[in-house]
């Protein structure tokens, strides 16, 4: 029998409070090595403090972090064989690209030619080759981001800490960076460990997310486990938009009065006077807003007898006129049971089709 | 409907008006703010040092006592003899002495203000940085001039702790040694490092301020130890503001005439010199030229903080 190998982080009822302030409250978690983990949570919920822990910025008040099986709960930052990179990057402002990048192994005494080789091959890797000598404060946003990527990957660590590195870059370039980064950690083969507030990005990039709420991880698994399976209604309003509904219209659609999310992309509208679907849900209601968003359309639905769900449909055949003027629109909302989840057991199974 | 805009417009008070015309006009409000301390700092500042310059080249008829107004070098032949080059040299190392004493004094004080303190404590430091400035230099200077005297509090604690010996031997040394402390370059090198400690403080407490936390952390996430951050990424950030404070004790000293007179021996310093060549001897041309000494030397000074890269980060 041989042991399995040891996860390259490991959590191990690890909590942290600042004041009066839990900020991780034992929290207890495996990251696989080579794995592109996401520590995903709204602002406050312990994800940063977590990923501090892990770096060793910050000691926890009680639980120890394990690096590939090693405690390393009481080393300092500098003894640590992880990197990071930081929100605000951390670029070093008084040193020129090159010796930014170059930093980590001027620590180690590097010679100075093998210095100047793998500062070219990690500019390479971060696309921006020969540009050495620039300052910082010369570097666009995007830019300053990729030498803070390339400084924490020239030391080769064996886990790459992320604190919402693409938080100040605009849309189109945070969607760029987030393909290449995950491109860059399937190159060089090493865990990555990011920490987002977006869960759009946690869903693009990451292997597995651990859905952080007030300093506790609430489910781990992979996108589209969380997205299918929330396992509680943080989880499934928090990833996605989520429609849930309970009581009363719950009990007449599944036969029970526990709450059930069903995502809005899987409801449709039509007519009030056409009949829905065999074994489809069926509920009326009328049109209280609508958002156009271009691809898709996005309906803030008043039903019938109280609740509001949110569906979005795509704009395959329909252009803006058609749906601004559903407003105040009397609609039959139509679904599949087989959608519809139970979040308030944890599980996020599927509901068995019921009535 | 233009023309009842229009008047509209015309019926708001004058005052309104010419808030709008000068908001419309941003380089009427640049010259506005600006005019007054630029008039201030080019006519009257660099004015009268301008005035001072040219002064430096006229020169003392010996028989008359009359200032010539006629461009000559032969006041700086006057300038340039060994015993004002003793001066001179004995001034600067006293000001390179003190600055050096006062950044080695300052750097932990600033460094845990910025870095460590509650904002309680801080308030706290700030005042006891800016309260003795509060008082008058003068007051101070002879308070230390009582602390340091041979009837003193040092003497006496060092005589309560049996340490006498030690005061005597210090006091026995060449050039900074003398009579007791309160008559020797060491005491006055006491007391300038105390005057002119706050002016370091702060402009090193400031740069430290604007060194984000995260820089420390990147440098020993990268592997750097403590002293070694503070090597590569503290101390070069921190330098324009040494350098901000050293400017200022520096020239505090070369300038400063009270703390020698009151501490010191026969020996000149130059503000002595220029005191007594515009007071006792009326060489008005020399005291001026001993004037422009200090700024050569600042000059020297500031080429060289810039050839050590102390501005790289500004």
């Amino acid at each position: 029998m041989t042991e399995p190998p040891a996860p390259a982080i490991r959590l191990d009822h690890v909590s942290r409070s600042f004041g009066e302030v839990t900020a991780v409250d034992n929290v207890s978690l495996d990251i696989l090595d080579g794995e592109f983990f996401t520590l995903l949570g709204p602002s406050g919920s312990g994800k940063t403090t977590c990923l501090r822990i892990i770096a060793g910025f910050d000691q926890p008040d009680a639980g120890r972090v394990l690096l590939h099986g090693a405690d390393v709960t009481q080393l300092p930052p500098y003894e640590r064989e992880v990197n990071t990179v930081f929100q605000d990057y951390a670029l070093f402002p008084h040193m020129e690209v090159g010796a930014n990048i170059a930093y980590g192994l001027m620590i180690r005494s590097v010679a100075k030619p093998e210095r100047v080789r793998r500062v070219a091959e990690m500019l390479d890797l971060v696309r921006m080759p020969g540009l050495e000598s620039r300052r910082p404060s010369q570097l666009s946003g995007g830019q300053r981001q990729r030498v803070a990527l390339a400084r924490a990957l020239i030391l080769h660590p064996r886990v790459l800490l992320l604190d919402e590195p693409l938080g100040a870059l605009d849309l189109k370039l945070r969607q760029q960076m987030q393909v290449e980064l995950k491109a860059i950690q399937q190159q060089v083969g090493i865990t990555f460990i990011y920490v987002t507030h977006d869960q759009e990005e946690a869903l693009t990039m990451s292997d597995r997310v651990a859905v952080f709420n007030v300093g506790r991880v609430i489910q781990i698994g992979s996108p589209a486990e969380l997205y299918e399976h929330p396992a509680s209604p943080f989880v499934a309003g928090f990833v996605g938009v989520s429609n849930l509904i309970s009581g009363e219209l719950a009990q007449r659609i599944t036969g029970s009065a526990e709450t059930f999310s069903v995502r809005p992309e899987k409801i449709s509208l039509q007519a009030v006077e056409q009949p829905s679907p065999d074994g489809h849900v069926s509920v009326k209601g009328s049109v209280r807003d609508v958002v156009y968003l271009g691809v898709h359309t996005r309906y803030l639905i008043e039903l019938e007898g109280g609740g509001d769900l949110t569906v979005v449909e795509q704009n395959r055949d329909t252009t803006s006129m058609d749906v601004m003027s559903a407003r105040g629109r009397q609609v039959r909302l139509v679904w599949d049971p087989k959608h519809n989840r139970r979040v308030s057991d944890g599980g996020g199974a599927a509901l068995d089709p019921a009535g | 409907m233009q023309a009842t805009a229009l008047g509209a417009r015309l019926q708001r008070p004058a005052l309104h008006r010419l808030g709008t015309f000068i908001y419309l006009r941003p380089w009427l409000v640049l010259a506005l703010l600006l005019g007054p301390p630029l008039l201030w700092m080019v006519v009257i500042y660099l004015g009268s040092l301008a005035s001072l310059v040219v002064q430096s080249f006229y020169f003392l008829d010996p028989f008359t006592g009359q200032v010539i107004r006629k461009l000559t070098l032969s006041t700086y032949a006057d300038l340039l003899t060994p015993a004002n080059l003793e001066i001179f040299q004995r001034t600067a190392l006293m000001a390179a002495a003190v600055s050096i004493a006062a950044a080695i004094l300052a750097f932990p004080w600033a460094y845990y203000m910025a870095r460590y303190a509650s904002r309680r404590a801080k308030a706290a430091l700030y005042l006891a940085v800016l309260l003795p400035l509060w008082s008058s230099y003068l007051v101070r200077v002879y308070a230390w001039r009582l602390i340091l005297a041979k009837e003193g509090i040092v003497t006496w604690f060092l005589g309560a702790l049996h340490l006498e010996g030690v005061l005597d031997a210090v006091l026995r040394l060449p050039v900074i040694g003398g009579p007791s402390l309160s008559v020797s370059f060491l005491g006055m090198f006491i007391v300038f490092v105390y005057v002119w400690l706050p002016y370091m403080i702060l402009p090193i407490q400031a740069a430290l301020e604007r060194v984000p936390k995260s820089l420390l952390e990147a440098s020993g996430d990268l592997g750097a130890r403590p002293g070694r951050t503070f090597r590569h990424v503290t101390l070069p950030l921190a330098l324009p503001g040494v350098l901000a404070g050293s400017i200022f004790t520096f020239s505090l000293t070369l300038g400063d005439f009270v703390v020698p007179y009151s501490l010191g021996n026969s020996s000149y310093f130059i503000g002595q010199a220029v005191l007594s060549f515009t007071g006792t001897a009326f060489n008005i041309p020399l005291a001026a030229a001993f004037t422009v000494v200090p700024m050569v030397i600042m000059g020297f000074y500031l080429i060289g903080a810039r050839e050590l890269g102390a501005f790289e980060a500004l």
